[in-house]
């Protein structure tokens, strides 16, 4: 069965069984890889992407419950080229280890900082605390995040590719 | 003329004077510094006990900020009340308070200043607690790190603020302290009846509240609510599908959760958190006294619930082909139908036992509710993770569906998992819901929930 | 194996076998491509002791540079490219890595004990010295001037005007040369890459949805697999009806192997689908029962065989009015790799076998596989590609297994990837062993005089070696065994690791108490027996220095001769201001030390945490460590992976264990297993290196595990004057503590 979603600003055709979680069509057919599995139960983190701004666990949304409703991953951000704010301060940090679980990570700081550039570091906790982390990054996740709100409350546009 | 105008005078004195012994109360001295090593650690320890039941850890301490210093924000329907510091720091919280200064503030609701207490500090039923056990309690909350942190000032609509208005509520409401045991029940069920009526005040949130915001004794556990959730019915009303006995009821307040009935959320987490290290025979006294309010539930429920219990038992409930589950066809139907097998039956028909699995909506009150209120909450929110313990998770759907989404697999859950009529503007209520126009607080289901290392959420303004 | 016959017949018609593996151009070299060149029927060797096979540079001066170890999320490729780039006189940047490939780099074993730097780095170093030796000495040759007058710079070597490209020089030489035994390195204050704070290569990949993991890979006409493990250890599969299964929306066939069971999609989901409803169809005898979860220390204690001397010197008898004496136990504990573990094999044309894996071991994988499959080791190829966070022997190899068997049973050409679901990660990976360690020590003149320390611990190493050691082996029909556990006492530990003191005392017994039978599966985890063994010494040497009436700072450092011993214990302390620090309410300052391995990295560290009295709930507030390990080749990724150690093994100390009944673990997601979530990070964590230029790479990955385990529990012991000896300190097991007083 085709089903339209509407991926980082443009609209896709899959052809998938209405039940699929969101995450599976996002990794299998248009081979986007930022969300991730980690476990399928909404209690990780790992696969977190933004449907209309809000943070979502695509691994228990059913692409049958999105009909219009935008969809943004990771990759719908920015480019190594042209990195999102986000990105940038990700990078700058060398925030990672493994970086299995930074991907979700992102896209829960993303939500925060779209509704609200400046974060205390209590609000940047409470986003985050859905997402795990098990390599213990959890100290430069924090700072990339208040390092990504300067960047943001300095006028960078939040994302620099879905507009 | 003269005499008439004297004869006023005089009653207008008389009424005065009556309504200044109505209202005033004598400040208690300061008593000299406490000392904590005069206590005895037995009574301490005992006191630590009934804190548990009394729940008092909950609204005197903010998520996140330091035990029993109070300043959390209290939602009411006549405003916003600020709980009070009750370490023992001598300027601000209750240091300089006398073992009489508290007693009468569990009974008459009355301040050491002699100021009167809004009756959010449920005095209504800590009036029944026992000189034995406010002793203990007193000796708990002094033996505890004090704390230099002001009270908040309240936030209420007048002309409520105006505290002396407080004691002709009190005059009306508000009933003689200490506890009568029935001497026709068995001593378990007194003690049960000394605990939940008084320190464990069931009734503040499981009995419904008259314009005035006193409980109505004629709807005795009739269901009410707390903090944007439903308290259920405790009586025998409960919409349990399968009715609480003693047992359920005790395992449930030891454990958090039972599993023909679910795991407590919401502010029903922190009161299983706290009895946890409440002694079994205080357990077990509560639910003697608590399921025989319930009653014994009526023939034909019980052969329900026994078919029920058999169903759902049953260890191979989709034994041959992909799914037996016998949804009936007009139901399959519903727009609900495809939503609910997507999002909810992978974990809720995963078979996976409580307290981690989810819960056979079958046995789920929720579902089985009057009001759609909470299972709205929990859709929307989800159950968050408890901080570095063990606790049921569930992923909250507030990002993925829409309102109507939201009301659409809860009309299909009520259909098929519930014989109760369909709930109306259940769209609405989850627009005001996830807005904050009615404000709900959310909790890991853990209990203890305001620790300081809470992880909860508040939602809405 | 059945297959339903219509997809059967698809699956025989896809022919389309040219590979264009995802991850990037680099791993398409060297690939087979199927129906167009001649079959191989072995994959060629790899010669650890040639010079080509750590360092190729080609005719366009590319460097390509090949290690034997993998990038496990430590940062080692970085680390790794640095070291050649270094000798080499070139941006890291210019350095192709090429990570653990049977077919393609040399065999180091696995990737595991902090050995990345000691083994390849130092290997790669001085590969990259001979070659740069060499290309030197031919460009003077041709250039005719003195080898030293040349100068290296941007993959040229000049002299004067004149220049040579590395590229021109290497195509005249003979580079299958045996490896020099040791060749001069650039000294150590002319080093302009090593030491420096090189960005880590893979991130900015990582944050843009790069494809990174294995589990990110898409090859031409992949499957997707799922097994449906046995309820629990030991059970077998009685009764399977799978018509059902196979007549199921994409699904291509059900694997059942003895009590190997499987199902086979077209798409992923429908895997999962495919999975649930096979899953609920099996039945499964009881399997073997499991301990009494409360009595596991007991239990484990009762299995003893034999006693192992780790150190004894002097005659120990503690004893006197200063004797200290407790048991502390660490419970299993989970890896928990946020993503679940991924295989990938493919069956080739010629009836070789490629397999994808996270492994940390290609070579003693590869071997495991060819023997489970009853094929020659040189006909599997097993290919290294990252996959989540690795902390030791996880379900990698067994998802790697789990594909090779399925892939073995298709036809050629049909790749499948198996991705474990969280509950199969969780139950099945192999968990850091669970351990008790009674120790007793006395004080004499303010000095420790006498100490002992018994532990009791299965082996931490279980891993392939053998067929035996895969989950898939054993479960097929014809299973392997497990290899039976020998106790081995050697210099760098195991369940026995840092049981030996580094502290100087004159009378000190040392034992392992051996255990064989492992009731759960257990093998490596991040610094194997170190961390509870650290936990356990740390806490005796505070107890001890109370009984002394010393700081703990002080007494460790008068029982410390090491220099550079001393050297992070006076570091860590001076920059947490251990001196000065001041103790709020519910709050405690806890120190602690270790030498990884009693060889390895030198690390110390100092936390603030803070007990919540009337919760129990404990917090860590604050962390300042200092390590040594040794010439830093990246300061930034030891401080990382400092980091990294400091917070998971506080996660390990406050939250974690494995939990099960009389049947199975019942710990199978992070409902039933939590560790640490951002509620409760650290305010401030802080690692300060001490780089030892000159000195030989000591490794970093798993030096802080033990010792924050020692210094949360100094912490809590001072917070609350209580001494806490079971891990991890629950809230519930802190408040019962401060109940009893």
């Amino acid at each position: 069965m085709t089903v339209k979603l509407k991926v980082n600003g443009a609209v896709h055709e899959v052809d998938a069984d209405p039940a699929t979680p969101l995450l599976y069509v996002l990794r299998e057919d248009l081979e986007l890889n930022a969300a991730k599995y980690g476990c399928g139960l909404g209690q990780c983190g790992s696969c977190m992407v933004l449907v209309d701004g809000e943070a979502t666990l695509s691994c228990v949304v059913p692409i049958l419950a999105l009909g219009e409703r935008e969809i943004t991953t990771l990759e719908g951000l920015g480019t190594v080229e042209d990195p999102a704010p986000i990105q940038s301060a990700f990078i700058e940090l060398q925030a990672a280890q493994c970086g299995y679980c930074i991907p979700g990570m992102m896209m829960s700081a993303q939500a925060l900082l779209q509704r609200n550039a400046s974060p205390s570091d209590q609000e940047i906790r409470d986003a985050l605390r859905t997402n795990l982390c098990r390599c213990g990054t959890h100290m430069r996740i924090l700072a990339a995040i208040r390092r990504a709100s300067e960047m943001m409350s300095a006028g960078a546009p939040s994302n620099r590719r879905a507009g | 003329m003269r005499i008439r105008s004297l004869v006023f005078i005089a009653v207008v004195l008389a009424g005065a004077a009556g309504a200044f012994f109505l209202v005033w109360r004598p400040e208690i001295p300061v008593q000299a510094q406490a000392q904590a090593q005069s206590f005895d650690p037995a009574l301490i320890a005992k006191g630590r006990e009934l804190a548990a039941v009394g729940n008092c850890i909950a609204c005197h301490t903010v998520p996140g900020g330091e035990a029993f210093a109070g300043g959390l924000a209290i939602p009411t329907p006549f405003g916003t009340i600020h709980s009070t510091n009750i370490t023992p720091d001598r300027e601000t919280g209750i240091g300089g308070w006398s073992l009489a200064a508290f007693t009468r503030s569990m009974r008459e609701g009355v301040d050491r200043a002699g100021n009167h207490l809004y009756p959010a500090f449920p005095y209504d039923h800590y009036r029944l607690v026992s000189d034995a056990d406010n002793e203990a309690l007193y000796a708990y909350l002094m033996t505890r790190a004090p704390v230099r942190q002001d009270a908040l000032a309240n936030d209420l609509v007048f002309p409520l603020g105006f505290r002396p208005l407080i004691a002709g509520w009190k005059l009306l409401f508000l009933e003689a302290a200490g506890f009568t045991p029935d001497p026709s029940k068995s001593q378990e069920w007194n003690r049960g009846a000394y605990l939940a009526e008084g320190l464990g005040h069931c009734g503040g949130c499981h009995t419904p509240r008259n314009a005035l915001g006193a409980q109505d004794p004629d709807r005795h556990f009739a269901g009410g609510e707390a903090e944007g959730w439903q308290a259920y019915a405790i009586n025998a009303s409960s919409p349990a599908p399968i009715p609480w006995d003693r047992e359920a009821l005790a395992f449930y307040l030891r454990h958090g959760w039972h599993e023909l009935h679910g795991v407590s959320r919401g502010p029903m987490a922190e009161v299983t958190g706290n009895l946890a290290g409440l002694p079994d025979s205080d357990i077990d006294a509560i639910a003697t006294y608590v399921a025989d309010v319930m009653g014994e539930p009526s023939t034909e429920r019980r052969q329900q619930a026994e078919r029920l219990r058999q169903d759902v038992g049953a260890p191979e409930r989709t034994g041959g082909d992909a799914d037996t589950l016998a949804v009936p066809p007009d139901v399959a139907g519903m727009p609900g139908a495809a939503l609910y097998a997507a999002a909810c039956a992978t974990c809720h028909e995963s078979g996976r036992p409580l307290p981690f699995g989810g819960l056979d909506f079958r046995l789920s009150t929720a579902v089985n509710a009057p009001s759609p209120q909470n299972i709205v909450t929990v859709t929307l929110f989800g159950l968050p993770p408890a901080d570095g313990e063990a606790s049921s998770v569930m992923p909250g759907f507030a990002g993925a569906l829409s309102d109507q989404q939201v009301a659409d697999v809860l009309a299909y859950m009520r259909t098929r998992f519930s014989s109760g009529t369909p709930w109306p503007d259940v769209a609405e209520m989850t627009r005001r819901t996830r807005s904050g126009e009615h404000k709900v607080v959310v909790r890991p289901s853990d209990g203890i929930e305001r620790a300081p290392l809470n992880v909860g959420v508040e939602i809405g303004p | 194996m059945t297959i339903a016959t219509s997809r059967r017949a698809f699956l025989l018609g896809s022919g389309a076998l040219v590979v264009s593996f995802s991850l990037g151009a680099e791993a398409q070299e060297g690939e087979v491509q199927a129906g167009t060149s001649a079959p191989q029927p072995t994959f060629t060797a790899i010669d650890n002791d040639r010079l080509d096979s750590w360092i190729r540079v080609d005719a366009n001066s590319h460097i390509t540079v090949f290690t034997g170890k993998a990038e496990l999320g430590q940062g080692i490729r970085t680390a790794l490219t640095q070291v050649a780039a270094e000798e080499l006189e070139v941006a890291p940047g210019e350095i192709e890595l090429i990570t653990a490939d049977t077919g393609r780099t040399p065999n180091e074993g696995f990737t595991a004990g902090s050995m990345s730097m000691p083994n390849s780095g130092t290997s790669i170093r001085k590969a990259a010295a001979q070659m740069r030796r060499l290309l030197v000495e031919a460009a003077a040759q041709t250039l005719a001037v003195a080898p030293e007058s040349l100068t290296l710079q941007g993959k040229q070597i000049r002299s004067g005007d004149r220049a040579l490209s590395y590229g021109e020089v290497a195509a005249a030489l003979n580079l299958e040369v045996p490896l020099a035994g040791d060749p001069a390195l650039k000294a150590p204050d002319t080093l302009t890459v090593i030491g420096r704070d090189v960005p880590r290569l893979d991130i900015p990949g990582k944050v843009t949805g790069a494809p990174a993991y294995i589990q990110d890979m898409r090859l031409p006409g992949m499957l997707h697999a799922r097994v449906v493990r046995p309820p629990g250890y030991g059970a077998t599969l009685t009764q399977v009806d799978t018509s059902a299964i196979e007549a199921l929306p994409g699904v291509v066939g059900v694997v059942r192997e003895g009590n190997f069971l499987a199902v086979i999609a077209e798409r992923e989901f429908q895997a999962v689908t495919a999975m649930r409803e096979l899953a609920r169809r099996a039945r499964w005898s009881a399997g073997t029962e499991l301990p009494e979860q409360a009595e596991i220390h007991n239990v484990l204690r009762g299995l003893e065989s034999e006693v192992g001397t780790v150190a004894e010197e002097g005659d120990a008898n503690p004893s006197g009015d200063k004797v200290f004496e407790a048991r502390f136990t660490r419970p299993y504990q989970m890896h928990g790799s946020i993503g679940p573990s991924c295989g990938i094999a493919r069956l080739e044309p010629d009836g070789t076998l490629i397999v994808w894996s996270h492994t940390q071991g290609v070579y003693p994988d590869r071997a495991a596989i060819a023997e489970m499959l009853g094929m020659e080791p040189g006909r599997v190829r097993v290919i290294h590609v990252e996959g989540s966070g690795c902390y030791g022997h996880n379900g990698a190899d067994d998802a790697a297994a789990d594909a090779a068997l399925i892939a073995s049973r298709l036809p050629p050409g049909r790749p499948v990837r198996v991705q474990w679901m969280r509950e199969q990660e969780n139950a099945w990976e192999p968990f850091g062993p669970a351990m008790s360690i009674t120790v007793r020590g006395a004080v004499t003149n303010g000095r420790i005089s006498d100490f002992t320390f018994d532990l009791w611990s299965n082996i931490h190493t279980t891993r392939p070696g053998g067929a035996g050691a895969l989950l898939a082996a054993r479960q097929k029909s014809g299973p392997a065994t497990p290899n039976t556990p020998r106790l081995q006492i050697s210099p760098s530990g195991n369940g026995d690791r840092n049981a030996n003191p580094l502290y100087t005392i004159p009378n000190k017994r040392i034992l392992w108490h051996f255990i064989p039978d492992m009731p759960l599966r257990v093998s490596a985890m991040r610094a194997l027996g170190a961390y509870a063994n650290v936990f356990a010494l740390e806490s005796a040497i505070d107890e001890l220095a109370l009984l002394a009436q010393a700081d703990p700072v002080a007494f460790r450092l008068a029982h410390l001769e090491d220099e550079r011993a001393r050297a992070v214990v006076q570091m860590a302390a001076e920059r947490f201001g251990w001196e000065t620090a001041t103790r709020g309410p519910g709050r405690g300052k806890g120190f602690a030390f270790a030498r990884y391995k009693n060889l390895a990295a030198y690390l110390a560290v100092a936390v603030e945490v803070e007990v919540e009295r009337e919760t129990g709930r404990t917090r860590l507030v604050r962390a300042v460590a200092a390590i040594d390990s040794g010439q830093a080749v990246s300061p930034n990724g030891i401080r990382n992976q400092t980091e990294g150690g400091i917070l998971q093994a506080a996660s390990w100390t406050l939250y974690e264990a494995v939990t099960f009944d009389r049947r199975e673990i019942t710990s199978v997601d992070w409902s039933s297993y939590p560790i640490l979530r951002f509620a409760s990070v650290p305010e401030t964590v802080e690692v300060h290196v001490i780089d030892r230029p000159g000195e030989p790479f000591l490794g970093t990955g798993e030096a802080a595990q033990g010792p924050v385990a020692g210094a949360i529990g100094n912490a809590v012991r001072d917070a609350i004057g209580l001494r806490l000896t079971d891990l991890p300190f629950s809230r519930q097991r802190v408040l019962a503590a401060l109940t009893a007083g």
